[in-house]
């Protein structure tokens, strides 16, 4: 992978100025190259990771809803994993080999609004034959990155 | 009480700024001697598995025969060194055991040692707890703190030294050797009676060219200890893992020691140690990261006005404060004081390098960044 999607992975606010520095080529070429990547969709979309568990207010519900559906002939899983992905309640959708077809994750902002999208959105679609809903209990990891406390710096600060 | 030998070592005039530095939360540290990341899952992993497998006993003196094999192995395959494990490699407890097992088997009281300063604050003071004398063969910015090879040579046929530590990638100025420097340097060495201790323990993190071993040049095998280990390369400094390899007679000198002061390394470490030449593959990343740092950080202390030679290896650099003409002593508590950076005074490495500071990147990008913005702050204040 390109040196400045590696950097923009870890860090998608680091400043042209200091990208460019890193990978040594200059401003115009660092924007050149994410603009590209952009158009290309290589580049899908900047976010923010923020750990909710954190927050003073109400956090968010999230669920792993396991899917089994009936491909349709032709176009196999896509036209029903459209169907799915399009409910802006549906976070991220994957397909995935074993014993279920697709799995989403769904954010609500309570066990009841969740549990309303699964049985008047997702379970009544004809493709869909099952689902199982698992509710997220605790956040340890997301994207890399590690929600719970850990001890940052084991080093003596100062050493030879 | 105490002996003179150890009365006579001098305290370390900077002890009392590093308890300062320890006593501050909250600083930006770029005085860290050791890497900043964590030794690879697979050598975490092996070693947990080793104590729940019950290794918990005295190994050979000279070291697990397994850990010594892929030493070995290791060497050849990268550098082409022919070593037997049988009796040319000996286990140590990090190269700081190996030097002072090498500097005791080799010297006698009055015994000179040359050590090429800037230096690593550990070598002057074993040769001297070991009664031999140290002849310093100071390397200057200029020459982009190089031995420079007619100092080298005048020094030796002056001084008739018993041995000469050389230390590359170096620490503290993260200088290295080029395969036709080395051969410069060795072409003055081979001449002279004088054993060369070679402490390469920052030889896997290297930017440019590959790291060449002192000992790998054409006729250098029998007068080369070579000391190296894992705490660096595989950060694993903590394992407190080394080994030595040399000449048989030296490497039976150095055992007969180990045998008596440490019976042995420890066995969890040498069964890690062993893993770790089987996963290259983290090392290398890590390298890369520091080369990423090593290319900010230079280039902006060159640009706030620290004027600092691009090293090569390791992961330090040595500024010079000469626009500021400042003592690295002052500058270091003043800026730990009024900025909260921690660095490391030059004094530390060598009476003449006052007027330089070490450099530590192995700290995250973003560390160092802002370490460069407070820098900068306090080089403005200091200037107006």
């Amino acid at each position: 992978m390109d040196e400045i999607l590696e950097i923009l992975e870890e860090n998608a606010r680091i400043s042209i100025e200091d990208l460019a520095r890193l990978v040594k080529k200059s401003k115009r070429e660092v924007e050149e190259a994410i603009k590209k990547y952009e158009k290309k969709g290589i580049i899908a979309k900047y976010k923010t990771i923020i750990n909710k568990g954190r927050l003073k207010e109400e956090t968010p519900v999230v669920a792993l809803i396991e899917v089994r559906v009936t491909p349709q002939k032709d176009v196999g899983f896509d036209n029903i994993a459209q169907r799915i992905y399009r409910f802006s309640e549906v976070k991220s959708c994957y397909l995935l080999s074993g014993t279920y077809d697709l799995l989403l994750v769904v954010e609500g902002k309570d066990i009841q609004t969740v549990a309303r999208f699964v049985s008047e959105k997702l379970a009544p679609l004809s493709s869909v034959k099952g689902t199982t809903t698992h509710f997220m209990l605790k956040k340890y990891k997301e994207d890399g990155v590690i929600f719970v406390k850990e001890e940052k710096n084991k080093r003596l600060t100062i050493t030879y | 009480m105490i002996s003179k030998r150890v009365e006579k070592i001098p305290p370390s005039g900077i002890r009392e700024f590093f308890d300062l530095v320890l006593s501050k939360p909250n600083i930006i540290s770029l005085g860290v001697g050791e890497p900043d990341f964590i030794a690879p899952w697979r050598v975490r992993e092996r070693a947990i598995t080793a104590l729940e497998e019950g290794f918990t006993s005295y190994t050979s003196n000279k070291g697990l025969k397994i850990l010594r094999r892929t030493i070995a192995s290791y060497l050849k395959k990268k550098y082409g060194l022919s070593y037997n494990p049988e009796n040319e490699i000996l286990i140590t407890v990090g190269v700081s055991q190996g030097l002072d097992l090498a500097l005791r088997t080799i010297i006698d009281p009055q015994d000179k040692v040359v050590v090429v300063s800037p230096h690593y604050v550990a070598y002057p003071a074993l040769v001297e707890l070991n009664l031999g004398k140290v002849v310093f063969l100071e390397t200057t910015s200029q020459e982009g703190f190089k031995v420079n090879s007619k100092e080298l040579h005048r020094i030796l046929k002056k001084e008739k030294p018993k041995a000469i530590i050389l230390n590359y990638p170096s620490n503290p100025t993260g200088v290295t050797y080029s395969k036709e420097e080395l051969k410069k340097i060795w072409s003055v060495l081979s001449k002279e009676d004088v054993v060369v201790i070679s402490d390469e323990i920052y030889g896997e993190i290297v930017y440019r060219e590959p790291h060449i071993p002192l000992a790998s040049l054409k006729g250098a095998k029998s007068k080369v200890i070579l000391l190296n280990g894992f705490s660096k390369g595989w950060a694993m400094t903590e394992f407190r893992i080394g080994y030595a390899c040399g000449p048989k007679k030296i490497i039976e000198g150095m055992t007969k020691i180990h045998s008596f002061n440490m019976l042995c390394a420890p066995i969890i470490s040498q069964i890690a140690g062993d893993e770790a030449l089987k996963c290259r593959g983290e090392v290398d990343a890590m390298v890369k990261e520091y080369r990423r740092r090593r290319d900010f950080i230079v280039k902006e202390l060159n640009r706030i006005g620290l004027a600092t030679v691009k090293p090569e290896g390791a992961f330090y650099c040595f500024p010079s404060l000469k626009k500021y003409k400042m003592d690295s002593l002052e500058f270091a508590k003043r800026l730990l004081l009024e900025e909260k950076v921690a660095v490391v005074p030059g004094k530390a490495f060598g009476a003449s390098y006052q007027g330089f500071i070490r450099i530590s990147y192995a700290n995250s990008l973003e560390n160092l960044k802002e370490a460069i913005i407070r820098i900068e702050r306090f080089l403005k204040n200091c200037g107006s």
